[in-house]
């Protein structure tokens, strides 16, 4: 008997407590809307630095940007899995959706480390101009973040770790895309350990902290 | 689409087999009707609740009860446990109603929500099991119940509890009343006071460090 009335008297309560809700928008309104601030940066780099040297490196170096190709798919595809992992019920392993642009991202910055083996009149980075890569991905890495969080404010994440990485990655990838319009140098080892290196900070710190910052829902 | 799916199906079945095939196909069809016409129900209603019906809410809460509990036993809950994860439930869904998308699966989103919930009741009940070892411990240390002296004793110290429940402001003693001396969950006090859980756990830190002040005169 007491197990049918208890429920009974919490949803009169609820029901009492019951208002209109906006629902939530579908997860592909939500990831154009985190585009839109990466398209305005973009477009704020382009102005500074102008397209006309990255349109020539990518002539020279195609795998450059095949490189930037696959970070802005692995961005997209992060993004849109982290607004549909905020929803009850849509399955994990949508969390695969962003590998095969990271694999096409990673394989084609690696193809770009042999660049300056086989065309040895490459310019490529020293470890200080890393040092800047470093800062420039991780330093865009934070708003971008942050925009994604406040973004799923309103979802439910359960998986509330999982989003956080793909949150992480969505902002690293995004900003290493956005690092090619101002990129100067040829893809060398150090690099391309220290893009890995920006990267994993920035999946990490959103998986540490972002787990905690999506969960209000939950408590 | 699959109402036009099926109805496409129909025709071209129609005009295709006999009839005693088309019979048994019509069968078919009414069986798999009704086997998703409770699920649509309760879609509908969840999206009628989203827009402030209060029927329609208290109607898919009321249907969705044995969903949790099948959620719950499904994650290997004990039925004694089962009540507190069908409230938690209820609870979630109530904050996170706007996360429904009327476009997909109710009872997917709710088996999803009830399975986390199941979760947290059993790390819950973990984390209590393994804190309540030392209490058997100081079991064993106990004085004899059938002491006079003592029953005198502990007789003296519930009414001096009791007398410092009394003076406490109403809000606090509210709290100590549900959660304590009557064993309610956080959902149950919740529904009958018609007060925040959050607000009746303030209550109870807050009435607790008082009573701890006035019986050993630490903060």
């Amino acid at each position: 008997m007491s197990e049918s009335r208890l429920p009974e008297s919490l949803i009169q309560s609820l029901g009492v407590q019951l208002t209109p809700v906006r629902r939530l928008p579908p997860p592909w309104l939500r990831t154009i809307g985190w585009l839109v601030l990466v398209a305005a940066i973009a477009a704020g780099l382009l102005w500074h630095y102008g397209a006309e040297h990255m349109i020539r490196r990518w002539v020279a170096e195609p795998d450059i940007a095949v490189a930037g190709i696959g970070a802005l798919i692995t961005a997209v595809s992060a993004a849109w899995v982290a607004f549909t992992l905020g929803v009850p019920g849509r399955s994990a392993q949508w969390a695969w959706l962003p590998l095969p642009g990271l694999l096409l991202w990673v394989g084609a910055s690696g193809l770009g480390c042999l660049r300056h083996v086989v065309m040895p009149g490459s310019t490529v980075a020293t470890a200080h101009q890393s040092g800047d890569c470093l800062m420039f991905i991780i330093s865009l890495s934070i708003p971008l973040s942050a925009l994604l969080v406040w973004l799923l404010r309103r979802a439910c994440p359960l998986r509330p770790v999982l989003t956080a990485v793909m949150i992480g990655l969505a902002s690293a990838a995004a900003s290493a895309a956005l690092l090619e319009i101002c990129h100067g140098f040829a893809v060398a080892v150090t690099d391309l350990i220290t893009h890995a290196i920006a990267v994993g900070i920035v999946v990490l710190v959103n998986a540490l902290m972002g787990g905690r910052l999506l969960q209000p829902a939950l408590k | 689409m699959s109402a036009a799916l099926t109805a496409t199906r129909s025709m071209v079945l129609d005009s295709v087999l006999p009839v005693w095939i088309r019979a048994d196909f019509a069968v078919s069809d009414a069986a798999e009707r009704a086997i998703d016409e409770p699920e649509r129900r309760r879609a509908a209603w969840m999206a009628a609740a989203q827009g402030g019906d209060r029927k329609a809410y208290e109607r898919v809460l009321a249907d969705s009860v044995s969903l949790i509990r099948a959620a719950a036993r499904r994650q290997g809950v004990d039925a004694d446990l089962t009540d507190d994860v069908v409230q938690e439930t209820l609870l979630t869904v109530h904050r996170v109603r706007h996360t429904y998308d009327p476009s997909r699966s109710y009872d997917a989103w709710l088996s999803a929500i009830a399975a986390r919930r199941a979760i947290d009741a059993l790390r819950s009940r973990g984390r209590r099991g393994h804190r309540e070892l030392h209490d058997e411990r100081a079991y064993d240390m106990h004085p004899d119940e059938h002491d006079a002296a003592a029953a005198t004793e502990r007789e003296q110290a519930a009414r001096r509890l009791h007398e410092a429940i009394a003076t406490l402001p109403p809000g606090q003693r509210e709290a100590v009343e549900q959660l304590g001396l009557k064993e309610r969950s956080l959902a149950e006090a919740s529904a009958h006071t018609g007060r925040q859980s959050g607000a009746l756990k303030v209550n109870l830190h807050r009435a607790m460090k008082a009573l701890r002040t006035r019986f050993h005169g630490e903060p």
